[in-house]
């Protein structure tokens, strides 16, 4: 019993500082609200579709940025669509990041090639770094409930 | 033998007589031939002399003479015939040409004496024309000095220049020996000696303004002669023999601002006038002119005219610099009102968030002390702390609600609801604190009362547990009565609420709610002050009392913001006081089963919508995965497509909304697609964008392409329950932004 209340509240808490690091904002709590007895694994489910779509995202991201003569035009649409999933699941720092690698891009009219694409590589690595965190910290996440579960509790969602 | 005629001379003795006679004849003729000569030589240098014959007349007649005279020579000794005969020709002749020109001269004379008479009409007229010359000049040049005055006076707006120039040119131009200004002191009973010409300070100089040659000169607006004695004129020590020169003075009008802005123009009876005061030399035996009076009048007029500028200038200067003072004083509060607002902001943002962290944790511990083993004792204090704790994350909401509720930005969050359970919950909120204070507290609650309705339930129960609350709070003894019904036509107009008109409808009806304590009461006076934020009515002051008295004042403008009016009647202390406030809510269509409406964190497993059949369009995995999971939480029936080809496909009469993100590129144009497909409206689905942003760009395409509602990304799942209620009822959503 003692080690489940452990557990839970280790969740608790664990969660409390993603959403005081900014790492996940309300929607997430939307998401696991929206999880119930007829939709048990919804939010793994729809974090595991996130992250497979990020990262062939970020993939085709780096190709595109590698190219001689970069498609800015390619590389925005994709950046919006990492937009778009991150702000579904609620992942609140690289949704803005996503919006500062737009900015960037939207001012291609004004700088050199060159630079552009420095800074696009620059934004590139900034959203590789902000899902990676993201990914661990939900991943972690994911692994504690599973602990709670297994210990017999059950996760006192939503907050 | 001719017989000789001749005289001969008797006297032979008589020679020198006769050489006399001889020379003086010579001399005669030679002087009688010259004349003519003389006459013609210069007659000829003239060519205006017009009796040109009268001089050939009267110089035949000299030549004959001359040569009677000098023939005459010939006849003082024996001569011939031939000389007698020219003698006496010549002297037939010159006979002749004498009386002709004897006759002439009769005719001439007066013709000559008359030329003299022309001669001296011209020379009278010549010099009279000199004079009048001489006026027109004097004339033009008192004009052009009046011109050159005027110009230096009006070429500046700053009164002293104004004055000091005039003074100067007016020396100048009329060489005076002094000039001065006197100006009425502001009393307006004295002049006082403002500005000379030669002396650099005037000594302060002042004379009743009631003096006889004061009242004359001001009396006529032409320039008067006064006398060198007069106070006005004595400004320079007179110095003993010297005879003071003539004194002028004229009157300068000054036009007071005041003048103008009583009537159109000033009166006469209010006008102030100037004393402007010139001396001519001493000793120079000069006087005054017609033409420099008339100059030193006109001076007057334009000196008073330039003043007149130089007042509305400096009045309009000053109106200026008052305007800017003001300005820079309204930039100023304007800024720090500003900086106010977005501090307040920051802060309540600040503190909204630092008091929503603790208040998740203990909401969730409480959940999770919940699901533990617990005695009831234990579990109704757990979720007596629970709902406290709720109420409070309420209560941090509405701090901020108030701010946006004065910013105008808050809006209601309509949900259905079961309106019986409001009171309920209210009431067992309530019951505890009430029997600790042995309150008796009712509930009434009228047969026709719904038992559903549309509205934002959690602020019609914050309003509910606010008065409420007030009432328990305010008693002492005694009992609480809670009633609730629904309000017909006559009791809405009420004469406490004489500006509110409500109109009711078949689709939504005016809920009125009395609470009525027997405590302490309230002086009818303070009524009004007790919807004002953070007041306090002295009597209500008491050791048991406490709060900010937002209470009120929120509840007010949740009362506003439903449409709705709430008061207060009490009939004075200790009387008890009743509150009641009326508030519009919607009658749902359809019937929902009750959910209670005080736990936000109940279960979602219920959904509102069995079977709908819903379309949702998302080229975006995640995205479309969530609001799928959205959706079939809430019990839809879920089709979910990725692309437009496709969703035109599967779209169907069956499907009753249809979500289309409208980040995608070709979203709008399935809108459009759509309405070409379904031509009549009860076929189509409704269709709603999900947008990423609300600007008005984005709202105005939703709606050319006529979409029937928009929605903000994310969306939570009271929200997208809302929507779909919204949607079903009206058939349009309202703004959900």
């Amino acid at each position: 019993m003692d080690s489940v209340v452990q557990l839970q509240r280790q969740l608790v808490d664990y969660t409390v500082q993603l959403f005081n690091e900014g790492l996940l904002d309300d929607q997430f709590n939307q998401l696991q609200q929206l999880q119930d007895e007829s939709n048990p694994d919804f939010v793994v489910e729809v974090v595991t579709l996130f992250f497979e779509d990020s990262e062939r995202l970020l993939d085709e991201l780096a190709k595109a940025l590698e190219q001689q003569s970069v498609d800015y035009t390619k590389i925005d649409a994709h950046v919006h669509q990492l937009k778009g999933s991150s702000s579904s699941i609620g992942a609140q720092r690289v949704q803005k990041v996503c919006i500062d690698f737009r900015n960037f891009c939207e001012e291609r009219n004004i700088e050199g090639q060159v630079y552009l694409q420095l800074t696009c590589q620059k934004c590139l690595h900034q959203v590789k770094r902000e899902y990676s965190l993201v990914k661990t910290k939900l991943e972690t996440l994911f692994k504690l409930e599973q602990k709670v579960l297994a210990a017999g509790g059950s996760i006192p969602w939503p907050m | 033998m001719e017989s000789c005629n001749c005289i001969e001379p008797q006297w032979p003795a008589e020679e020198l007589l006769m050489k006399y006679q001889y020379i003086s004849d010579f001399f005669i003729a030679l002087a009688y031939f010259s004349i003519p000569l003389e006459l013609i030589y210069f007659v000829k240098k003239s060519s205006v002399f017009p009796y040109r014959w009268v001089l050939v007349q009267f110089g035949a007649f000299i030549v004959l003479c001359g040569a009677t005279h000098l023939i005459n020579l010939w006849t003082f000794n024996m001569h011939s015939r031939t000389v007698a005969v020219v003698m006496t020709t010549s002297k037939v002749l010159t006979a002749v040409v004498s009386c002709a020109t004897a006759l002439m001269l009769v005719h001439i004379i007066p013709d000559l004496l008359s030329v003299k008479t022309r001669e001296l009409f011209l020379k009278n007229k010549a010099a009279e024309l000199d004079r009048e010359m001489g006026l027109i000049r004097t004339q033009e040049e008192t004009g052009r000095h009046v011109r050159m005055l005027t110009h230096e006076i009006r070429s500046t707006l700053d009164r002293h220049t104004i004055l000091k120039t005039t003074l100067v040119e007016l020396g100048r131009t009329l060489a005076l020996e002094e000039c001065a200004l006197w100006m009425p002191t502001r009393t307006g009973l004295e002049l006082q000696l403002s500005y000379t010409l030669r002396q650099q300070n005037p000594v302060e100089y002042t004379v009743p303004i009631q003096l006889p040659v004061i009242n004359q000169v001001f009396s006529s607006n032409r320039a008067v002669k006064i006398s060198p004695n007069s106070p006005v004129a004595r400004i320079r020590p007179i110095a003993g023999k010297y005879m003071p020169g003539e004194v002028v003075a004229v009157r300068v009008p000054l036009l007071h601002l005041s003048n103008f802005q009583i009537n159109d123009w000033p009166e006469l009876s209010t006008r102030r006038y100037a004393l402007m005061v010139l001396m001519l030399p001493s000793d120079s035996a000069r006087q005054w002119h017609v033409h420099e009076l008339e100059l030193v009048e006109v001076v007057a007029d334009q000196v008073a005219v330039a003043l007149s500028h130089a007042a509305i200038l400096e009045e309009s200067m000053r109106a200026r610099d008052l305007l800017m003072e003001q300005n820079v004083a309204l930039d100023h509060a304007r800024r720090e009102a500003e900086t106010a607002i977005r501090a307040r902001n920051d802060f309540l943002a600040v503190m909204n968030h630092e008091m929503r962290t603790p208040m998740h944790a203990i909401i969730a511990l409480s959940s999770l002390l919940q699901e533990t083993e617990l005695t009831p004792e234990q579990r109704l204090m757990v979720e007596t702390i629970l709902k406290s704790s709720n109420l409070l994350v309420t209560l941090i909401n509405d701090v901020l609600d108030l701010s946006r509720l004065e910013d105008g930005s808050l809006q209601l969050e309509l949900g259905t609801f079961n309106l019986h359970a409001v009171f309920w919950e209210v009431l067992n909120l309530i019951k505890p604190v009430a029997s600790v204070k042995k309150l008796h507290i009712t509930l009434d609650l009228a047969p026709d009362l719904p038992e559903c309705a549309i509205g934002d339930e959690k602020r019609l129960m914050q309003t509910t547990l606010n008065v409420v609350g007030n009432a328990v709070k305010f008693s002492k003894e005694g009992s609480i009565s809670i009633t609730a019904f629904v309000a017909k036509s006559e009791s809405l107009r009420d004469i406490r609420a004489p500006d509110f008109f409500p109109a009711p409808s078949d689709d939504h009806f005016y809920l009125r709610v009395q609470v009525k304590d027997s405590g302490q009461g309230i002086n009818p006076q303070e009524i009004p002050k007790l919807f004002t934020k953070f007041a306090q009515t002295q009597t209500l002051a008491n050791r048991n009392s406490n709060g900010s008295g937002l209470g009120l004042a929120i509840s007010k403008r949740f009362v506003n913001l439903m449409e709705g009016h709430i008061w207060i009647e009490s009939e004075g202390l200790g009387k008890g006081c009743t509150v009641i406030f009326i508030v519009k809510l919607c009658i749902p269509k359809r019937s929902n089963e009750s959910k209670s409406p005080f736990l936000p964190n109940a279960n979602h497993g219920q959904s509102s919508f069995p079977g709908l059949k819903v379309l949702v369009l998302d080229d975006n995995g995640v995205s479309r995965m969530v609001t799928r999971g959205l959706l079939v939480h809430l019990g839809c029936d879920v089709t979910a497509v990725s692309s437009s080809d496709e969703c035109l496909h599967v779209v169907s009469q069956e499907h009753k909304v249809l979500f289309i993100d409208v980040c995608m590129p070709d979203g709008f144009e399935v809108a459009v697609r759509l309405h070409e497909k379904f031509t009549k409206r009860h076929e189509r689905p409704l269709i709603v964008a999900l947008a990423g942003n609300t600007d008005k760009v984005t709202k105005e395409n939703c709606m050319r392409v006529g979409m029937d509602g928009v929605i903000l990304k994310p969306v939570s799942v009271d929200k997208m329950r809302s929507v779909l209620s919204d949607l079903l009822e009206h058939w349009v959503l309202f703004d959900t932004m």
